[in-house]
């Protein structure tokens, strides 16, 4: 690619990218009343888009390979186990991510 | 207020900070070492901002030119954000020329901060959000120059650092999931996406997922109303 056809390639990402982020709210403007299954969507998408994200996250864990992803179940066990306990998001994910680093790399 | 505000939204930040430093540098390399200068770099952190996006870029730009293929590739890998939008319509709204910002910059981790936070009274908390946007867009911005800059110290030997986002997605839901109200559609989320996975495999599942998801819950309201 020369460097106009690079240029347009990006424009392109951009428009892109942008219009999935803009489009919500350029259908559903501030003043206008929104539709009743726009509420109800609204009330339970940001939890299942959660969820979404968790598996979206683990998606180039190999299950099929040496460790089998041994390292992110530990791991993500352990971060259950001390968010229950001491409800500190902070900590549970600093600890939780120590302890993959080190299985990750010098464990598995 | 903007320095308070600020303030109290660093430390919300700082699993992003970790992530986007790791990835946004590893993105830089990887730009280097496929021969874009920093420019380039640069533009597409400034510009696409979104982590995956520009990741399939690389792959993207160093192929043929096929502007098309190119703008329907990028719909799909940011479909997702979609769902974003609807979830904090109401969160964003009013919010005045910070709006703009807050639209553009509305990553997932951005958006995984933002939609599940509870903010007290006392918290301007369109003001809030706007930092927690703008802190996340400049550590992907500075990590992304670094990378670029710095290529030829690339740690290869200690590998894993994007697990941190695995983790900030996963505490985010672990905190949703003590809500009861709220578990239903946590599991319709993670298993919807996890049978679209497992269906179409790893490169566009995650629009079945959302199709899914959507199928999931209009059953259940159905099922709610026939009750």
């Amino acid at each position: 690619m020369n460097t106009t056809q690079v240029f347009v390639s990006i424009l392109m990402m951009v428009i892109a990218t942008q219009l999935t982020r803009w489009l919500p709210f350029l259908i559903f403007p501030e003043q206008k009343a929104q539709p009743k299954w726009l509420n109800f969507l609204s009330e339970r998408l940001p939890y299942a888009s959660l969820g979404l994200l968790v598996m979206y996250a683990l998606k180039d864990v190999q299950l099929t390979r040496v460790p089998y992803g041994v390292s992110e179940l530990i791991s993500l066990s352990f971060i259950t186990v001390i968010h229950t306990k001491y409800h500190n998001t902070l900590l549970s994910i600093g600890l939780g991510s120590l302890l993959y680093l080190i299985l990750f790399n010098f464990v598995f | 207020m903007h320095l308070s505000t600020l303030k109290k939204a660093f430390p919300y930040t700082l699993p992003v900070l970790t992530g986007y430093l790791f990835l946004g540098f590893s993105y830089g390399v990887l730009m280097n070492k496929t021969g874009f200068s920093l420019f380039w770099t640069s533009l597409m952190s400034l510009a696409v901002f979104a982590g995956a996006m520009q990741f399939s870029a690389i792959a993207l730009l160093s192929s043929v030119f096929n502007p098309l293929s190119t703008f329907l590739v990028s719909l799909l890998i940011n479909i997702r954000h979609l769902f974003y939008g609807v979830s904090v319509l109401d969160k964003y709204s009013n919010s005045g020329k910070k709006r703009s910002f807050l639209i553009f910059g509305l990553t997932d981790e951005t958006f995984s901060i933002n939609a599940a936070v509870k903010l007290d009274e006392g918290i301007n908390k369109k003001l809030f959000y706007f930092y927690v946007t703008l802190l996340n867009y400049l550590y992907w911005n500075i990590a992304s120059i670094l990378g670029h800059q710095l290529s030829f110290l690339i740690p290869d030997t200690i590998k894993g650092f994007e697990f941190v986002l695995t983790a900030l997605f996963f505490v985010l839901f672990l905190n949703q999931w003590e809500i009861k109200a709220h578990r239903l559609y946590l599991v319709i989320g993670f298993v919807c996406t996890l049978i679209a996975f497992l269906l179409v495999g790893r490169a566009q599942f995650l629009l079945v997922a959302m199709v899914l998801i959507l199928v999931a819950m209009a059953l259940e309201t159905k099922w709610r109303a026939s009750r």
